[in-house]
């Protein structure tokens, strides 16, 4: 294979060997160049998005600096503007999103892959890809008729009676709030996680299954030491898309976290997201600095994006590096 | 025959285009409060004057001011004025002026949830403020219950309920807060939008009602309009002159001829907390923005025989929509101010 003479073209370290123009008139290169620009189109986006959001930001970045992160005020008449309170909301509504949503989704799709007979199983991935592609106008009014109330009069008053010690579920129930927006919002990504969970642990190989079952593993052991295992990152990338979905969520959110402000200990307290706040405010905001400290939020909101997906990143190298390890002992 | 009717069909598309290309489009942007009146008259008078059509979105008031002041769209409207340092941006950007033109009135009142009160409440200024500023928490606060002899309020926390986005309803009902409150007025100020102290923030005037509907022992403030159309509670308020009056068309329309008397010469007049008895305090002209100068004599003319119709014919729609007509003194002034626009 490593000859000149094979006449087979081939692709990879192999097609070096070959004339450019050999290669290009086969159509190679041409299509090399096609998928590069194609792949590169992201990099550009992404660039000219921090680019566009960077400049837009020049009146605030100068005025305020580092105190935009410090600060919590947000006050368009005395023109004051601080993002702590929406960066706060942002995390914490993505937070209890996940906490919710990545227990549940990933079970789900365990039962779906490995327990359940193959018939219910696509019967019930249809319904879940239909959930995943209801718009999340749809979530917020399910949010504001359904949910909200049974905060208000079920959860919240119910959580104060059994774990109102805790700083977390204490003051007045609204119904609104960091808590409901994270019910929401783990209502929305639970389809993502076990969309893309079921199909990455279908893949794992039936050789990994059997050889499990073969040393005497029950099933669970099975799915739970082996397959799960085998799948670990790509049901990662599942949690990625999901954060990523919370942390950029907007018109669900901004429909039942109450749009206020605050930095609370309390679950119960309204709060304010970053896409929530951007939403209500650009079309109206009214002076320079108002509407340009809008765009430095965007800026922060594609920062905290990266660094949460970063962080993300790195516990899965923790991990994966630990799974090996100890596969090796 | 298919072919010759294939032809016929394109010929008469491509004749529409063109006759549809010969009527003059005008285009306008801002607030959403006056748009059910703004939509009415719009269709009206394009049924009188076929050749001209006017476009209308209602982005809101801020959004007006910025589209018009950026020369994206012909006219703007708003429910607060344009402040000096706005007027001072157009100036420079045009070269020349921008005109209010007052169009009706509306005004804003105080609407709740009380579980188990069906009363019409009372409020003084000074409750308002004290709720909207946090410091009356409760329903049963001597502030309230002493204007409410012989109605029981529950012991209850308040949930103060405001606009999430910027909005001329806000406008109008922190202008009138900070003419009543001085602490209002130095702590939070007046504006489209402003940094509430407490509450929970909710888009739109249909989605404040909806919170106040759904939230028991909730305080929230709506357009008249929203409060009449959606049959939810609303107060009767305190005015200047110490009489608590409920917000209708008239009490709005005395508001508004108690102004009229010392209306300036550019129409940006704040008419809340008026001092007539029978006067409405929270009550607001909303207006048109036009421009001075047009450098298209169509659309100058167009938009100054709009006013003049507006003016006149079409001041007698607005009742019908719940709106307040203009006091004649204010329609006499208007009528000599559109001669400016050139």
């Amino acid at each position: 294979m490593t000859s000149t003479t094979t006449t087979v073209p081939s692709a990879g370290p192999v097609a070096g060997s070959r004339s450019f123009l050999s290669r290009l008139r086969e159509g190679d290169e041409i299509a090399r160049v096609i998928t590069f620009l194609f792949a590169a189109s992201v990099v550009l986006v992404t660039l000219l998005l921090v680019f566009e959001l960077w400049q837009g930001s020049v009146l605030p970045r100068h005025k305020f600096g580092f105190n935009f992160f410090r600060t919590s005020v947000w006050d368009p008449i005395f023109d004051q503007f601080g993002a702590l309170p929406f960066i706060f909301g942002t995390t914490v509504t993505a937070g209890v999103a996940l906490l919710i949503a990545v227990p549940l989704g990933i079970g789900a799709a365990i039962f779906l892959a490995e327990l359940a007979p193959a018939r219910l199983s696509d019967t019930l991935e249809f319904f879940i890809d239909l959930l995943a592609a209801v718009p999340s106008v749809i979530y917020g009014l399910l949010g504001v008729f359904i949910v909200v109330p049974l905060m208000r009069e079920y959860i919240q008053p119910g959580l104060k009676n059994t774990l109102g010690f805790l700083p977390l579920f204490q003051g007045p129930a609204y119904g609104v709030g960091f808590l409901t927006a994270g019910v929401v919002l783990a209502i929305m990504v639970i389809p993502y996680i076990i969309s893309v969970s079921r199909e990455v642990l279908l893949s794992v190989p039936r050789d990994q299954r059997e050889a499990a079952l073969s040393l005497g593993a029950t099933r669970w052991e099975s799915t739970w030491k082996v397959v799960v295992p085998f799948a670990r990152t790509g049901i990662f990338g599942s949690i990625f898309l999901a954060l990523a979905r919370a942390l950029g969520e907007t018109m669900a959110v901004t429909m039942v976290i109450g749009n206020t402000p605050t930095i609370s200990a309390s679950l119960f307290s309204p709060g304010y997201s970053i896409a929530a706040v951007i939403a209500n405010e650009f079309t109206e905001a009214t002076g320079d600095l108002y509407l340009q400290s809008l765009i430095e939020l965007g800026l922060v909101l594609f920062l905290l994006t990266f660094i949460l997906n970063g962080l993300a990143r790195l516990l899965i190298l923790l991990t994966s590096q630990r799974g090996s390890e100890m596969s090796h002992v | 025959m298919k072919r010759i009717a294939g032809i016929l069909l394109v010929a008469l598309a491509l004749a529409g285009i063109l006759w549809a290309d010969t009527a003059l489009s005008i285009n306008g942007a801002g607030a959403t409060f006056p748009y059910p009146m703004y939509s009415k008259w719009f269709d009206e008078y394009h049924r009188k004057n076929p050749n001209i059509q006017i476009n209308y979105q209602s982005i809101g008031s801020g959004g007006g001011i910025k589209q018009v002041t950026e020369g994206t769209v012909d006219f703007g409207a708003t429910d607060g004025p344009m402040n000096d340092e706005q007027l001072k941006a157009f100036q420079e950007k045009h070269g020349s002026g921008i005109l209010h033109f007052p169009t009706v009135l509306g005004a804003v009142v105080p609407t709740y949830n009380i579980p188990g009160v069906e009363a019409s409440l009372n409020f003084t200024p000074e409750a308002l403020a004290g709720i909207f500023l946090g410091k009356i928490t409760k329903w049963n606060d001597p502030a309230i219950t002493d204007a409410n002899k012989g109605i029981k309020l529950p012991a209850n926390e308040i949930v103060v309920v405001h606009r999430a986005e910027s909005s001329g309803t806000t406008y109008v009902w922190t202008d009138y807060l900070s003419k009543v409150s001085d602490e209002w007025k130095t702590k939070v100020g007046k504006g489209a939008a402003v940094n509430w102290p407490v509450g929970l923030g909710a888009k739109g005037n249909e989605a404040v009602t909806g919170t106040v509907k759904n939230t028991p022992n909730s305080v929230g403030y709506v357009e008249l309009i929203y409060a009449e159309a959606n049959k939810i509670p609303y107060g009767s308020v305190k005015n200047a002159a110490g009489v608590f009056v409920k917000a209708s068309l008239a009490a709005v329309s005395a508001a508004a001829a108690d102004a009229a008397k010392e209306m300036p010469e550019d129409f940006r007049v704040s008419i809340t907390n008026v001092p007539g008895k029978s006067a409405y305090p929270i009550s607001s002209f909303t207006w048109l923005l036009i421009p001075e100068k047009f450098s298209d004599a169509a659309k100058r003319d167009a938009i100054k025989g709009f006013v003049k119709w507006m003016l006149a014919d079409g001041q007698t729609y607005a009742e019908n929509l719940s709106y307040a007509k203009l006091p004649k003194e204010v329609v006499a002034m208007e009528l000599k101010a559109i001669e400016k626009i050139q």
